[in-house]
Parts: structure tokens; C-alpha cells; sequence
């Protein structure tokens, strides 16, 4: 029994031996759902380009971090950056890749997109519950004129963590005081009122289903489903659409030289678009294999420097050159075991 | 060989009993150790799958371990659920998996047992087949188009022709009220509960006609013949002979119904609050905040919470378990002393 079980292992010891060596090329990473789809044409794109295989899985950005922390993937991906304490105690580095936006949308008979006009304050109200419904005051005073219907207001949101959700929670924790000390930000929140769909597609099939109701989905997700999105006002006090324009300008604003934990809600700029976030990439700070490291930081510069259109279609956003500068500057960081920096020229 | 069977066969009768030629073979037809094996497969199977049960249990266990060291029982009754303070409590997903099967039973149960008692009863022959096959057809339904034909379907027409009725009619009736406040919007834990129902309903009547059918047609011509209704027959001739079959379908139904995942989040609304009792409030159940949150469930207590939610569930599930089993025992104690 012993001989036997001694014998399979080593049986199996040397095919993992092998089929490490034979897959050296291929690089593996998990994480966030929102950036999966780009991920995934990235990688189609780069492996016809340079013939290395990208393999992505789109678990989750919890599932991600925890994949990156235990090495068993060669980088993780989360839409909720780390802050620097907790890269340093994980022994991690992270980086943006690309820029998407949170859009609140509703399903009001008779509404057109961009016709209703929120405060920050009025969409925490009405994910508090305290706003409940549609002719309330409030909303009569933003949107004068707008036949506003005398219904309650179905409240919709995530049932499941996610990065869209700590996006919209962070904005909320930001504008809405009271929001910030009963509920407060994270990828899953105690909601105070609302159902929960599961998705993008859960909450836009909820949205679409129940009459008067909001809730909040990715920019693409509603673009695509031509949803009827809301105008949020910005920090400036400008009313702004959901475009890619208004999401670059956000991401204009943000000081990415000191840390690359950025929130990009809430920020400053005539035209930025309050609802917008970064996904970022986690990767070990010190590489016991190198040569997969190497490989991960090709594909993201190869993706840095011929991405951006392949983004575009996707209705994300690419990075401001100078953040990709910075961001490259920042791979320095990322060393083998004996403390050498790892290439990727 | 071959050919002197049939003819061996066929005169069986008539063949005088012959005298053993020669000696018996030496060497056994089988290899010896061929049974030693089998026994030893068949042995192993069984044990893998206590083994896998008590594994399941363990890893759960461990899992859970950090919830239930800062919870302990008052998990049960906590009906806080925040992961932002990091405070967990399964009350809401408790009472969200025991209401949406309870009202799955009540409302499977009896339209089952019609089904059933049409099938084998009252049905006229050709249409007994056509309808078995269609009800098992639906038994091979996957969940998720349950649960998508409930949201976009289905809901609606709960909110308007059910939901909104009830609510003007009991609105503002003492007692009735609590039950019908919240929402009509069809998402809740009542269209949770109906859409468990249509999914154990082809389970529950499929077991039901199957040990209909196994009653011997004697007992019921006897019954017929003196003089007993249809209805009296299956009370008291069809129900008292099949109940362990019954009750087992029953349980069978309540074993998917509380742990059906993908159809009752479709329609049950996730919301991790307890608004009162009212069955049109989006509630909750286990499987599908499991479903929901385990995978973005950051480490620690989070996901202890979840695993000692799952846990629950088993325990639950057993408890299902343990009772049908009692109840069989006590039925068939009564069956004792009544003969």
C-alpha cells in the first residue's frame, strides 16, 4: 500500500513537473468580473501578437485577492484597490488598468435617459429609505417641470459583493453624511431598503421588470441595454451625463503620483462624472518565478501601449499617459528572490 | 452443450435423475480473489461516502469556526447582517428558507395529491400517460429557468392580480395587514415560495402516483365493492396503505424546497432586513446569500458567517430528516394497535 501510494505520487510530481515546464509560457490570473470581458480580448489580441496564452477567471475581486495572497495565481484583479498598509503587510504592488463609470438608471413611464437630475445626496436619501417616493419634494425641486410620478420608489441594488457596489457605496459615503454612518462603503454593504439582483444583468432585469424603480449598473451594461440613465451633479455642481468623456475627466483629477489607491469618485473637474472608479491588477511584490512575472508585466505593457481601442469598443476607459508612465515606473518594484528588479523589455 | 439444453429443458419432467460423472473440478470457476474484491469495492463505496459526509461536515465545522466562537447560538437569532461593521446574524435567511418551503409544502401537498389521485383514479386511459409524461417533463426543468420565468413572467402577474387585490382588500384589517404590507412588485418571499412549490409539485405528484399505483387493485374493489365513494376509498383504503411513500415524496419535495439556490434568488429580492412578517417583502434565504456573497466574502468573519449559515442548513435538512423517519415510526405504531 505504501509502495503504491509512493509510486502515484511520484507519478504525479513528475507530470505536474512536465506540464509546468510545457505551460511556462502561460500566465494566469483571477479577479474582478467588470474588467473580465477586456481581459479576455487583451489577451486574445496579445497571444495572436506574441503567441504567450493569458488565461483570466473572472471569480470575483474577494476571490481574486485571496487567489494573488496564497501565490496561486501570477496576478490578482479587484475594482476595490488596496490601501498601502494593507499592500505592505501582503507584500503586494498595484496598478490600474482601466477606467469605467457606475450609472444610476430607472424605469419611470414617460421618462426619457437623462432627463431626471440626482444630488448625491438625494440618491443616498433613496437608498436610505428616506426618499420613497417619486413626487417626493426633493426630487420635485431638481427636476422642475419632469411629470414625476405619485409612486413609491423601487430601490435596486447588488445582492451580490462587487466592485460596482463599492464604487457606488464609496460615492454615497462621500456625499450623503448619514449614509456614511449607518451604512457606510464596501463591495457588500448592509442595505437599508431595496432588492438585490445578482450582476450587472440582475439588477438591470429588476430594473427593467419593476415599475418606478432605480438602481445602478456599469456603463456598458446600461449603453448597451439603452437603459434610462440618471444626471448626477459632480463636485463642481455641474449636472453631468455618463460618457467616457466625463469619466476621463474625473480620472484627471485624480494625484495618482503619490499612491495608486484612487477612488476616482466624487472628484473635482467641470465635467467629471462623480460615479467613476479604476480596476487594478495585484501582483507579488517579490517573484519566487520570475520568469512569470516577467511575462505578466509584458502582457500589461503590451496592453498599455496598443489596448486603448480595444477598451474603447468595450466602453472602458484607457489611462491618461501619465499615469501608464507612472504605473510602469512603479513595476521597478516587482524583484526576484535575490532583490533584482524583474524585466519586461 | 448448446444444443442438448432446450432439449434437457424441454423434457425436464421425464428425464430420470443421473448419476454425477467423474470428478468435480478441481479448480473453482471463479478466480478466488474476484469476490474478495468486489466485496472489498462495494465496502469501500460505502465507506467513501460516510467518509465524504463526515468530511463535509468537518471542513464545514472548521469553516464556520471563527463565527461560532463569536457568536455561538445567538447567531441564530441575530438579525443584523452588515459586512461593513462586520457584524453577522442568520435570523433573516433562517426564517427567509423555513417560510418560502413552508408555503411550497402547503401549497405543493394538496395540488400533488390531486394530481396523483387523478392519475391513478379518476383519469381516463388515454390521457394517463400524455399528463404522467408532461409532469416528469417538468421535473427535468433546470432551476434557473424557474427562476427567470418567475422574475419575468410570473411576478408580474403575482403583483397585479394577486398581490395588489390583496393589498386592497386586507390592507386595513387588523392581523391580515402585517401579512400584506410592503411592495406588490411580485418579489418577495410568497413568490419565492410559489415558485418552489411549482418546482417540487412534479416530485412530490411523481412519487404519489407511484406508490398509488402499487396499492393492490383487491383492497380497492373490495372497498368498492362495499359500496365505498372514490373519495373514501383513497382516504381510507389508498392514503393508509401508501403513507411511507407519501410521506417520503413530501420530504423529498421539502428537501429541494429549502435547498433550491438559483430560483429563489431570482425572485426572493436579497434583502438581508426583516421588515415585520409580511410575505410580500423581499427577504432572503441561505442558499442564495451563500450563492450571493460567497465569492466576494472577504476572509474571516464573513465567510465563517456564511459557512455557519451553511451549516445551519445541513442541520436543518437532518433535523427534516430525523422527523420524517419519526414520524413513520409513530405511524406505524398506530397501525399496531389499531389491527
Amino acid at each position: 500500500m505504501n509502495f503504491l501510494s509512493f509510486r502515484s505520487m511520484a507519478a504525479v510530481a513528475a507530470l505536474s513537473a512536465v506540464s509546468s515546464f510545457a505551460l511556462a509560457q502561460d500566465i494566469t490570473g483571477a479577479g474582478a468580473t467588470f474588467p473580465a470581458p477586456l481581459y479576455a480580448k487583451w489577451a486574445e489580441a496579445y497571444n495572436k501578437a506574441s503567441g504567450a496564452r493569458i488565461n483570466y477567471q473572472s471569480v470575483g475581486s474577494g476571490a481574486g485577492l485571496k487567489q494573488i495572497r496564497s501565490k496561486t495565481v501570477d496576478f490578482g484583479a479587484s475594482d476595490m484597490p488596496l490601501k498601502d498598509d494593507e499592500l505592505a503587510k501582503d507584500g503586494l504592488v498595484q496598478f490600474p488598468t482601466v477606467i469605467g463609470g457606475v450609472v444610476p438608471v430607472v424605469n419611470i413611464k414617460g421618462i426619457n435617459p437623462g432627463q431626471i437630475k440626482l444630488t448625491g445626496q438625494a440618491l443616498g436619501d433613496i437608498y436610505l429609505g428616506k426618499i420613497a417616493k417619486w413626487n417626493d419634494p426633493a426630487l420635485v425641486a431638481l427636476n422642475p417641470g419632469v411629470p414625476l410620478p405619485d409612486a413609491a420608489i423601487s430601490v435596486v441594488r447588488r445582492a451580490d459583493g462587487s466592485g460596482t457596489s463599492f464604487i457606488f457605496t464609496n460615492y454615497l459615503s462621500k456625499v450623503n453624511t448619514e449614509w456614511k454612518d449607518k451604512v457606510g462603503e464596501g463591495t457588500a454593504v448592509n442595505w437599508p431598503t431595496g432588492a438585490g439582483g445578482k450582476g450587472n444583468e440582475g439588477v438591470s432585469s429588476y430594473v427593467q421588470r419593476l415599475p418606478n424603480s432605480i438602481g445602478y449598473v456599469e456603463y456598458a451594461y446600461a449603453k448597451q441595454n439603452k437603459m434610462s440613465y440618471v444626471l448626477l451633479k459632480n463636485k463642481d455642481g455641474n449636472f453631468v451625463a455618463p460618457d467616457d468623456v466625463n469619466f476621463k475627466a474625473a480620472a484627471a483629477g485624480a494625484d495618482w503620483s503619490k499612491s495608486f489607491y484612487q477612488v476616482l469618485t466624487e472628484q473635482a473637474g467641470k465635467d467629471a462624472w462623480p460615479l467613476t472608479g479604476a480596476t487594478f491588477i495585484m501582483m507579488q511584490k517579490s517573484q519566487d518565478k520570475p520568469l512569470q512575472a516577467t511575462n505578466s508585466l509584458k502582457f500589461f505593457d503590451w496592453a498599455y501601449g496598443n489596448g486603448d481601442k480595444m477598451a474603447a469598443d468595450l466602453e472602458y476607459v484607457s489611462l491618461p499617459d501619465a499615469v501608464k508612465a507612472l504605473v510602469r515606473k512603479q513595476w521597478a518594484e516587482i524583484k526576484d528572490t535575490s532583490g533584482k528588479a524583474v524585466a519586461y523589455k | 452443450m448448446a444444443a442438448t439444453l432446450p432439449a434437457s429443458h424441454y423434457h425436464q419432467d421425464e428425464m430420470p435423475r443421473s448419476d454425477p460423472l467423474g470428478q468435480p473440478p478441481s479448480a473453482r470457476r471463479t478466480t478466488p480473489w474476484a469476490d474478495t474484491v468486489f466485496s472489498l469495492l462495494a465496502h469501500g463505496a460505502a465507506i467513501l461516502t460516510l467518509l465524504l459526509l463526515a468530511g463535509i461536515i468537518v471542513s464545514l465545522v472548521i469553516g464556520a469556526a471563527p463565527a461560532i466562537r463569536e457568536y455561538g447560538l445567538s447567531f441564530l437569532w441575530r438579525s443584523e447582517w452588515d459586512p461593513v461593521k462586520d457584524q453577522y446574524g442568520g435570523l433573516v435567511m433562517i426564517y427567509g428558507t423555513l417560510a418560502t418551503s413552508a408555503i411550497a409544502l402547503l401549497i405543493a401537498v394538496p395540488v400533488s395529491f390531486g394530481i396523483a389521485l387523478f392519475l391513478t383514479e379518476l383519469s381516463p386511459n388515454w390521457l394517463r400517460r400524455p399528463l404522467g409524461v408532461a409532469i416528469e417533463l417538468l421535473a427535468a426543468v433546470p432551476s434557473i429557468v424557474y427562476g427567470m420565468w418567475g422574475l419575468l413572467v410570473f411576478s408580474p402577474v403575482l403583483s397585479e392580480y394577486v398581490q395588489q387585490p390583496l393589498q386592497a382588500l386586507f390592507g386595513n384589517t387588523p392581523g391580515l395587514k402585517g401579512l400584506v404590507s410592503g411592495a406588490p412588485v411580485g418579489i418577495g418571499i410568497l413568490s419565492a415560495g410559489i415558485i418552489l412549490a411549482i418546482m417540487i409539485i412534479p416530485f412530490i405528484a411523481a412519487v404519489m402516483r407511484d406508490v398509488f399505483e402499487v396499492t393492490p387493485a383487491m383492497l380497492k374493489e373490495s372497498a368498492y365493492g362495499l359500496g365505498s365513494t372514490t373519495w373514501e376509498v383513497v382516504f381510507k383504503v389508498v392514503l393508509p396503505y401508501t403513507k411511507t411513500g407519501v410521506i417520503g415524496g413530501i420530504m423529498l419535495g421539502l428537501g429541494r424546497a429549502l435547498g433550491e439556490t438559483m430560483a429563489v434568488t431570482f425572485v426572493i429580492g436579497n434583502a438581508n432586513q426583516l421588515n415585520g412578517a409580511s410575505l410580500f417583502e423581499a427577504a432572503n434565504s441561505i442558499t442564495s446569500v451563500l450563492a450571493n456573497e460567497f465569492a466576494e466574502a472577504s476572509e474571516g468573519l464573513h465567510q465563517a458567517s456564511l459557512l455557519y449559515l451553511a451549516l445551519v442548513l445541513f442541520f436543518i435538512t437532518f433535523v427534516v430528516l430525523a422527523a420524517s423517519k419519526l414520524l413513520l415510526a409513530q405511524l406505524k405504531k398506530g397501525e399496531g394497535s389499531r389491527s
